[in-house]
């Protein structure tokens, strides 16, 4: 967890002992004719805490997409646990978390149905096994959200919905976890148990990509920075991220990103 | 002369063919009217005793599980309409079915037509959807618009005979549902329960969230299409008693009702179907009584119904729910021993909430 690690990480990159989980090479994709991200080479592996950051519109939910395969790069290639992305298909091993926003139509579900379908890429077809359930509690329990499993979704707070979403990820054993900035809207006590869970999860050995504007949360966080605007400005440790000027060229002006607002 | 004999034969022969496929639901059907008229018999019920009430009814209770199934998962895509743009599909299909029948003499159910062009139907709004990356009014506006027109059109090129078979369509009719009619709605029933129940994980996770469900592997286009597809069977075996203009409503209404009451999916789905089977048992029954047509009575004691969720479901909010907290009210500190792990980890440090 260190912020070396993650440097010594970077440094084993392509070795052929350890399989990076995320890799992009020479990247660009655009929906028009203008490039949405370009000449974007990184390399994630497994057990990092990486942070995306970048100002709105600066390709980072892109990037995201083209990392996760479900967009596929017009340029380059980007390949998830040694496949092509795009065509990637073990699914249980990644877990998405989008902005808690994007989940709050007023459907009757329970939590527990939630994250119930954290399982559906290991049972198919079939009915989740005694084990499957054990499994999905295991996840509310590690998230604290035992007590709330039977509650409807849209009954949780900001906070408490993003951590059924984690226990979703959890209960399909997710060595990737990948958060589209997860913590907006969301109150800032639950923003900081939030982060709080994301550590313990990382320390026991899951890959953490963030996507994020709110540096706050980055620089307190991550081990490691990539900063995009459209193409990597910085790529390192957050440490070292902090004191360079690479926020001050991808967004302009720092004081202009910390006043931005979604 | 020898033109005339073959089509005569032709027809004949389509129908035995497809009265044979349908042999078996044939008897099912059989079992049923002779349960039913067991129980006319036995309680005094004289309308149970009729065929054709003994028929509509089996048909009116595979759509209260049929049409609820489906609405629930299109209900919560909020993709209600695509049920009455398909609906009206369906009509042009009717009207391809009339037409042939009276142009080249298929002889054909003008419901099997309508199976045939309402699934076309959904295909190409699932496509417009896949190409425009929305589900928009729009386009499921002008595919509707079109459905119509084209059966409008195709209606009033033939022969005035033709209207009048016309409006049990618009509107349904219990008293016409045929034998074959029954027996190709139970085929449609077990095809749609069939496919439901397996790709009911699958159609639940596209349905709750669409994008993770992408990222855990399913083939979300897939699922959209096999949705639009059943929404098309759904539709046409339900236009028999509903007609078309009513149709959408059976896989909207119980829906919205169960949703004010149930708390988790599963009990949605049973309370629709539970809710739906009310609308259309009481329908059926007022409208044999005050001589209305079933689809409308049938509508029109759902929309009660409905009014009826709406009130339980507030008086549960507010007596039954209480210990629900509201919307970002929660202290983390406060969730017992889990809890106090996330806040023990959880970093103290000041978050720049710039959003």
């Amino acid at each position: 967890m260190s912020s070396g690690s993650a440097a010594t990480a970077r440094e084993t990159a392509g070795s052929p002992e350890q399989e990076a989980v995320i890799e992009l090479r020479d990247v660009a994709f655009g929906y028009t004719a203008t490039p949405v991200v370009e000449d974007v080479s990184l390399s994630i592996q497994n057990g990092e805490y990486v942070a995306v950051v970048g100002p709105n519109g600066s390709g980072k939910s892109t990037l995201m997409q083209l990392m996760l395969g479900l967009l596929e790069p017009g340029t380059g290639a980007a390949r998830l646990f040694g496949e092509p992305a795009h065509s990637f298909d073990d699914g249980g091993r990644l877990g998405y978390v989008a902005q808690h926003a994007s989940a709050s139509k007023e459907m009757p579900i329970t939590v527990r149905e939630v994250v119930k379908m954290g399982r559906f890429p290991h049972v198919g077809f079939g009915r989740l096994s005694s084990r499957d359930w054990a499994i999905v509690d295991d996840a509310l329990d590690t998230v604290g959200m035992s007590p709330f499993a039977a509650r409807r979704i849209t009954q949780l707070s900001g906070g408490q919905r993003q951590r059924a979403f984690i226990a979703r990820a959890l209960a399909s054993e997710a060595e990737l976890l990948v958060l589209d900035e997860p913590t907006v809207g969301v109150d800032v006590e639950s923003v900081q148990a939030f982060y709080g869970l994301l550590e313990s999860l990382n320390d026991r050995g899951i890959t953490v990509l963030l996507i994020e504007h709110d540096l706050g949360a980055v620089t307190d966080n991550a081990d490691r920075v990539v900063c995009l605007n459209r193409e990597v400005y910085f790529d390192g440790p957050t440490a070292e991220f902090v004191e360079s000027d690479a926020l001050a060229h991808a967004f302009g002006t720092a004081a202009n990103f910390l006043g931005d607002s979604e | 002369m020898t033109g005339v004999l073959a089509t005569v034969l032709l027809q004949s022969q389509s129908n035995e063919t497809l009265d044979t496929l349908l042999g078996p639901m044939y008897w099912l059907l059989e079992q049923w009217a002779g349960l039913l008229s067991w129980v006319a018999r036995e309680a005094g019920i004289e309308m149970l005793g009729y065929g054709f009430m003994q028929r509509g009814i089996l048909v009116g209770l595979c759509i209260g599980v049929m049409a609820p199934l489906i609405g629930t998962f299109l209900v919560h895509r909020q993709l209600a309409l695509i049920g009455d743009a398909l609906a009206h599909t369906a009509f042009a299909g009717v009207a391809v079915g009339l037409f042939l029948n009276a142009v080249i003499d298929l002889g054909v159910t003008p419901y099997l037509t309508a199976v045939v062009v309402a699934m076309i139907a959904a295909l190409f709004i699932e496509l417009i959807s896949e190409v425009t990356d929305a589900y928009n009014d729009v386009s499921m506006a002008i595919v509707l618009s079109t459905g119509f027109a084209l059966g409008t059109t195709l209606i009033t090129i033939n022969a005035g005979g033709m209207t009048v078979s016309v409006e049990q369509y618009l509107f349904g009719n219990l008293s016409t549902v045929t034998s074959q009619s029954a027996a190709i709605l139970l085929v449609l029933f077990g095809i749609i329960v069939g496919m439901v129940a397996l790709t009911r994980n699958q159609l639940l996770y596209v349905t709750f969230d669409e994008t993770a469900a992408r990222v855990s592997g399913i083939p979300v286009n897939w699922y959209n299409r096999i949705m639009v597809m059943l929404t098309a069977l759904v539709v046409v075996g339900a236009m028999q008693i509903m007609g078309v203009i009513l149709v959408a409503a059976m896989l909207v209404v119980p829906v919205a009702g169960a949703s004010q009451v149930a708390r988790s999916f599963n009990e949605s789905l049973l309370v629709s179907i539970a809710l739906a089977e009310l609308s259309v048992i009481l329908g059926i029954a007022v409208s044999y009584q005050i001589g209305a047509t079933a689809g409308g009575v049938i509508v029109l004691c759902g929309v009660g119904i409905y009014a009826v969720a709406v009130a339980v479901g507030k008086l549960k909010t507010r007596y039954g729910d209480q210990e629900v907290p509201e919307m970002g009210s929660i202290d983390v500190g406060d969730d017992g021993a889990a809890g106090a792990m996330w806040t023990e980890e959880a970093d103290g440090s000041d978050v720049v909430t710039d959003d």
